[in-house]
């Protein structure tokens, strides 16, 4: 493990903790139809060794978000404005060969879908070693040993056997073990996890979150968690930042957010999903309506036009003014912080139990 | 592995077999009389009957096709020596043995053939790949454009218009003509060079596209990505990861290229006055010809069905999965 | 719910009813596999459904639960007769229909419906919705009263539509309008049994709410029975009376909700049911037990003798090798619960005094991390 020399080279210029900064990050694709503002004025930390939960439906610009963060973004039709700084290096003007030297080295990430994401024309040992050889060096040999080191700890079965398969001979959960073993290497201080376990089955899903879990906390990388699904956020995560239409509405610890959430697109998301121990007879209530195109957003408040609660906030503020996003525990909405908590304890508390 | 690849000859032997059956009873239920052809005009009966048992065209329907095919195999007699196998028989019309003529013209085809292909294959996925790896670049819209101006182009009016600059008006060339290989190298170049760079434009063209097309397919593979994610260079991961993937839809087409140019182009052929497989099969249809149809048909069947095999061999070079099931 | 339906009215039977409406007995069906040398046969089969027992009564919901490959979505596809069954009875009514033609299954077809996943691929993106809504009807030659396109405008504003987009294409709505619109054309034929086979799960988790609910109000007050197909335990749990747990083509467990999800008998419902993650909304909530199996579902092509569950169970014996154990109500269970086990779990899903980890990697980690902490509990 490299530990040592990591605490070593960690001058932390943008707070105590925060590892990786993302600051009032923009990034539009230009489009046959017209300039898409997937992300807009997104800002957010993640700690050294703490999970990051990111959680949205499809087009909120979280998959989006991860993939600039790792500079993997399609430099011809993207726009990229705002900051990154990981570990205090800027990555948004950093050249290429630097970034190359980032990606699989100090950052790393597992994809959604492991049969598509591992290359199906090399064995699963040659794209683990790989990345190793690159950044540490190493021989042939070398890799080849800590490539079976790897697979053993992710719980892949006569690793030095399968190490010479082909992804297809391997089944869905180890295929996604092996994504594991292969984003952890190098010993990556930041791991963007995006959907990792959405394409598993719920048993399955159980064993490698866990396994995330366990190899965090022996690993010490700090962990990028996006996902559409609360429950799985609700196990995983340390911090939470609930996106929406391409901007952050609500942010908090995964208790404060999932407890006593404060946006009503939350309060949506909560009150939609049926629980295993919730009362049968309280209907679902969904958010109305569907998710806005990107190409033309709604103004002020993105989430206005499904919010059930525009009428609470005085004139026109919802329909023409963005509400800010506030540091730390903060939701952005127009609702004064006591509208906020009562609304919650009167009418969405109750539809939750 | 080895066990499809038995699979696939013997079904390429049966499949011969049928093609060989097909064409053999289309031609004897058509309704012409090979020998009063073969006769001539002052015909006499006695020469007619001569000329039909020389030909076998007394016996039995069946027995006649058993003799073609058993020659294929074993070698048969005719009035005129022995025709060694494979056995294609003997033109009705000049009295050649098939294969013999065949022979006589395939290494012109086959010269082209792999004179073409070593440059549109070279020059057509190198400018594709150019241009996917540079996409949007001025590279590659001159690839692109240039190759969706000439893949519109024709042998027909391509080549006499070289043959005119080159050859007619600056004399700076000869007419194409075949030397062969064996001979004198050089000569065997300089002599199909027009043939070979015009036939090679067209498809260069062509491929180009399909390349560019392929390449770009595959870097916008998620596996691309995930081998970028883990900080391979974008030459590595291009050439390493998207390539291969690249090669499928190539492979494909090329087999079913070099299937065909190996059965005779006779387009190419007329353009340039060259005697190759194309010009003999049609001199055959014209001229009914039975035999040396036959012989053509089973000769370009042989390759297509051969190129089948390969492209699947090659599939399975590529592609583990393909391998492995 | 709009009033001026002209649905037939079976309200009321929105209870257990006792009275069958589809049975299922024994239901089989095998996709050959051909291979071999030098000559092509049959060398083998994905037993994809082997053997199901399954009854739906009339207006009721009954939900089919499993991970990928288990077979449930199969099993839908035999019951709307998409696919030929291999062995086994499908009786509507008390009509044996397990292989009927399509003449005589033409008066059945009707009753029985279909909703499918993907709201992408399941409408024809060439016509209008008022024709994909229509066409079951032309089909069939149903001529309702005021005409078919009246019944079509009836039907979208009944899923929440607006009749006026009648000329409009699928492209032009969004993927929960779309399954809308193919629950539209499901209803169009008056049905007493729809398939729907995850109706919800293409769809983003503020979405999936509002076609549950839509389907809930149609099974509720139309008194349609459904086939509930799902991989997610909450959903199903939320909009059927009974839930029927499958793993490798054989259902191992089937009762009414509150035996299903608080009752468990089958270690397979259990380690479902723990697998499942929640948002902990407060402390309160109770600890539920932990179990992790491991590794991937086995292919069905060469399931495990016995019981089929034996070699990702904490429980199994030799006796699970040799001896499948049958689908009956074994001591403990209340009425209408049946479980396959030789070796059932206790009826809970409360915390155990310890954890069932199956998993090596995550066995190992966790021994680590507890010796790395001295006596304390490396997780919380």
């Amino acid at each position: 493990m490299t530990t040592l020399t990591k605490t070593e080279d960690a001058p932390a210029p943008t707070g105590p903790e925060s590892f990786l900064s993302v600051r009032d990050l923009r990034v539009q694709f230009s489009t046959e139809d017209g300039i898409v503002k997937a992300v807009d004025g997104l800002s957010f930390d993640v700690e050294r060794g703490k999970t990051l939960g990111i959680v949205g439906e499809s087009g909120s610009g979280k998959s989006v978000t991860n993939l600039t963060i790792l500079g993997l973004h399609n430099p011809r039709t993207s726009h990229i404005d705002g900051e990154i700084l990981l570990d205090g290096k800027e990555l948004v003007t950093a050249p290429e060969k630097e970034l190359e030297q980032l990606r699989g080295n100090k950052m790393a990430m597992i994809f959604q879908d492991p049969l598509t994401a591992l290359s199906p024309y090399y064995t699963v040992g040659r794209q683990l070693s790989e990345p190793f050889m690159k950044h540490r060096g190493a021989s042939k040999k070398e890799a080849k040993d800590r490539a079976i080191q790897m697979l053993e700890k992710v719980g892949i079965p006569q690793p030095k056997v399968r190490f010479d398969d082909y992804p297809h001979q391997f089944s869905g959960g180890m295929r996604q073990r092996a994504m594991i073993a292969m984003a952890l290497m190098c010993d990556p201080d930041l791991l963007i996890a995006d959907e990792p376990t959405t394409a598993l089955d719920v048993t399955v899903q159980a064993q490698i979150l866990d396994l995330l879990k366990d190899l965090q906390q022996e690993f010490g990388s700090a962990i990028i968690f996006i996902t559409h699904d609360l429950g799985v956020i609700s196990n995983m995560a340390d911090d939470l930042l609930v996106m929406y239409a391409g901007r952050a509405v609500e942010r908090g610890s995964v208790k404060e957010v999932l407890r006593t959430p404060q946006h009503p697109y939350t309060w949506g998301l909560l009150s939609s999903m049926p629980r295993l121990d919730g009362d049968i007879h309280e209907t679902l209530s969904p958010i109305p309506g569907s998710p806005p195109s990107l190409l033309n957003p709604p103004t002020g408040c993105r989430f206005h036009p499904r919010c059930a609660f525009t009428g609470e906030v005085t004139g026109t503020l919802c329909s023409d003014t963005r509400p800010p996003l506030a540091d730390g525990r903060a939701a952005a909405c127009h609702l004064t912080a006591q509208q906020k908590q009562s609304i919650f304890i009167d009418k969405i508390q109750p539809r939750l139990r | 592995m080895l066990q499809f690849i038995i699979r696939r000859l013997a079904g390429a032997v049966v499949t011969l077999f049928l093609i060989g059956a097909v064409t053999f009873f289309l031609f004897v239920a058509a309704p012409s009389d090979y020998a009063s052809l073969a006769c001539g005009r002052d015909c006499s009966p006695e020469r007619l009957d001569a000329i039909r048992h020389a030909l076998g065209l007394n016996e039995p329907i069946f027995k006649q096709f058993w003799e073609f095919m058993s020659g294929i195999v074993v070698g048969r007699d005719f009035p005129d020596g022995h025709c060694a196998a494979p056995c294609l028989g003997q033109s009705f019309y000049s009295g050649d043995f098939v294969w013999d003529t065949i022979m006589d013209r395939f290494p012109l085809t086959l010269s082209l053939t792999v004179g073409a292909m070593t440059v549109f294959l070279i020059v057509g996925i190198g400018a594709g790949m150019l241009a996917a790896y540079r996409r949007g670049s001025l590279v590659d819209k001159i690839a692109t454009g240039s190759s969706m101006v000439l893949s519109s182009f024709q042998i027909y009016f391509l080549g006499p218009i070289v043959l005119t600059i080159l050859v007619y008006s600056t004399g700076w060339m000869e007419d194409p003509k075949y030397v062969p290989f064996t001979e004198d190298p050089v000569g065997w170049l300089v002599g199909l060079s027009i043939p070979m760079v015009v036939m090679a434009t067209i498809f260069t063209a062509q491929y180009t596209r399909m390349a560019r097309a392929s390449m770009i397919e595959q870097l916008a593979e998620e596996h691309v990505r995930t081998a970028r994610a883990k900080g391979m260079s974008k030459k590595f991961v291009f050439f390493r990861y998207a390539w291969r993937g690249s090669l499928i839809p190539i492979v494909t087409v090329l087999g079913i290229d070099i299937s065909a140019l190996l059965g005779g182009g006779v387009v190419t052929e007329l353009t340039f006055s060259l005697q190759g497989i194309g010009r003999l099969a049609v001199d055959g249809a014209i001229n009914k010809d039975l035999p040396l149809t036959m012989g053509v048909m089973l000769f370009g069947a042989f390759f297509i069905l051969l190129l089948n095999i390969l492209v699947d061999i090659v599939y399975a070079w590529i592609d583990p999965r393909v391998r492995l099931s | 719910m709009s009033d001026n339906l002209t649905l037939p009215a079976q309200q009321g039977s929105t209870g257990t009813s006792t009275e069958p409406l589809l049975e299922v007995r024994g239901l089989t069906k095998h996709f050959p596999i051909y291979g071999g040398f030098p000559i092509k046969r049959k060398v083998g089969a994905v037993q994809a459904v082997d053997g199901v027992d399954l009854t739906v009564g009339v207006g009721e919901s009954v939900g089919l639960v499993g991970e990928s490959g288990c077979g449930k979505s199969t099993t839908g596809r035999l019951i709307t007769r998409l696919l030929e069954p291999t062995a086994g009875t499908i009786s509507y009514l008390g009509q044996d229909i397990t292989h009927a033609s399509r003449k005589q299954l033409a008066p059945v077809r009707s009753d029985i419906q279909m909703i499918f996943q993907d709201p992408y691929s399941s409408l024809n993106p060439r016509q209008t919705v008022g024709t994909i809504i229509k066409s079951p009807m032309e089909v069939n030659g149903i001529e309702p009263e005021g005409g078919r396109e009246k019944k079509v405008r009836e039907l979208l504003e009944l899923v929440g539509l607006n009749p006026e987009h009648y000329n409009r294409f699928p492209h032009e709505f969004s993927g929960g309008q779309r399954q809308r619109i193919g629950v539209a054309r499901a209803l169009a034929l008056n049905p007493k049994l729809i398939v729907a086979d995850e109706p919800v799960s293409a769809l983003d988790v503020s979405i999936q709410a509002q076609v549950v609910n839509l389907l809930q109000e149609v099974q509720q007050e139309l008194g349609i029975a459904f086939l509930f197909i799902a991989h997610d335990l909450a959903i199903v749990r939320h909009f059927s009376q009974r839930v029927a747990v499958m793993y490798l083509g054989k259902v191992v467990e089937v009762g009414d909700r509150d035996a299903i999800y608080n009752r468990p008998r089958h270690p397979y419902t259990h380690a479902l049911l723990s697998a499942v993650p929640e948002v902990a909304i407060d402390d309160e909530t109770e600890a539920k037990e932990r179990i992790r199996l491991y590794g991937d579902v086995p292919s069905p092509i060469s399931p495990p003798s016995g019981c089929r569950f034996r070699t990702r169970c904490w429980k199994a014996q030799d006796k699970c090798a040799s001896e499948e154990p049958p689908l009956l109500q074994i001591s403990g269970n209340r009425d209408g619960h049946l479980t396959a086990c030789h070796f059932p779990e206790d009826p809970t899903t409360e915390a155990r005094a310890e954890d069932v980890i199956l998993d090596p990697a995550l066995k190992a980690l966790e021994k680590d991390a507890a010796d790395d902490t001295g006596a304390k509990p490396a997780k919380d």
